[in-house]
């Protein structure tokens, strides 16, 4: 059970990883590709997490509350946000690939390409 | 390579990787057993350093807040590259100026957004500007905001005249934003000779003016996500408007 955090990052970045592989459409390549992004933010929040911490937030809690790693929490942050400018892109490269290709196929960019 | 011996290469590749990942993270302190100690030292000097409990604020904005300069420009230069991706293809415009303009979105669909917008709005700019105090911030709130000005182009005349607002506007608002946090940057190395140093008064913890130039950041954050967002969904926006011309 310790594990089972961990476990579902390395599925995650896996599974997504086969997505991009054999993926047949740019868009689905582009969600998979999130897919294995994901595995990172369910890293890092696993190895910040800490049996019982409250959300690093002192707020409604005294400060000598244990609360989870705010570092990690920090990484991820920055994590998302690179994603999604990583994700904005590519979709901006599929569209031109559409129009200049006529096609979303990975494959058939390749043999026009050839 | 046909797919399907693709398949089989990459499943067999990845199923090595796979456990070899599972290996590796057994190696890693058991789940719940963070082992500190950067976490354990900012949760005791945040507090009175920076008159501030939200840890992940002030990690980003003040304690790491060069990552977050390099994170904004990389958001910077990600979404001018959108644009400039995008833009190319807007010359197809001039082809189809004598198509007929779409019809206006339903009654109901544009009251929702009309009603939708002003509370979004108001939501987003509270994130916004109590990200030092509760979850949230730039980030997050800049998102929301984002989602009430696409609001608005739901709910106005956007679609039927098949363009999106004012695209000058946003670039604006986004470069605002990142000019903003790249002189609060400035202003701590000119204010006390270290870079992105927290200048400001420190106020009262807990009060919406507290925690020096982290509510700052959190606004000049708040406005280039804005404007960011914005702008990528529109020129996503006016390319599927374009691309389907009925």
């Amino acid at each position: 059970m310790s594990l089972l955090a961990y476990v579902v990052a390395v599925w995650l970045f896996v599974v997504g990883i086969y997505g991009v592989v054999t993926s047949r459409h740019l868009v689905h390549l582009v969600m998979c590709l999130s897919v294995a992004q994901a595995s990172t933010y369910v890293l890092l929040l696993g190895i910040g997490y800490r049996k019982g911490g409250q959300a690093p937030i002192f707020g409604d809690i005294p400060s000598s509350t244990p609360v989870v790693d705010p570092v990690v929490q920090a990484l991820t942050l920055t994590d998302v946000v690179v994603g999604a400018t990583v994700s904005a892109l590519l979709l901006a490269l599929a569209v031109q690939a559409h129009k200049r290709f006529g096609s979303v196929d990975p494959d058939e960019l390749n043999a026009l390409r050839g | 390579m046909t797919r399907r011996a693709r398949s089989f290469v990459a499943l067999a590749a990845l199923g090595v990787l796979g456990a070899v990942l599972v290996v590796a993270v057994t190696g890693l302190e058991p789940f719940g057993h963070y082992p500190g100690p950067y976490g354990d030292v900012l949760a005791k000097v945040v507090p009175d350093e920076r008159h501030t409990g939200q840890l992940v604020a002030a990690t980003v904005f003040d304690y790491r807040g060069f990552d977050t300069l390099g994170e904004e420009m990389i958001l910077f230069a990600a979404v001018c590259g959108c644009a400039a991706l995008l833009r190319v293809l807007r010359s197809e415009r001039e082809e189809d100026e004598g198509a007929p303009a779409r019809p206006v979105p339903s009654f109901a669909a544009r009251a929702m957004s009309a009603a939708l917008v002003g509370p979004v709005m108001v939501l987003g700019a509270y994130v916004v500007a109590h990200g030092h105090l509760t979850p949230g911030g730039g980030f997050s709130g800049g998102v929301v905001v984002a989602g009430a000005l696409l609001l608005a182009y739901a709910g106005g005349q956007g679609l039927r005249l098949r363009r999106v607002g004012s695209i000058t506007m946003l670039e604006g608002t986004e470069a605002l934003g990142a000019a903003g946090f790249l002189a609060l940057a400035l202003a701590g190395l000119i204010a006390t000779g270290a870079l992105l140093k927290n200048f400001l008064a420190l106020g009262t913890s807990g009060m919406l003016l507290s925690a020096g130039t982290i509510p700052v950041g959190n606004v000049a954050v708040g406005l280039e996500v804005a404007g960011a967002v914005a702008l990528v969904f529109s020129e996503f926006l006016e390319q599927a408007l374009l691309e389907d011309p009925e």
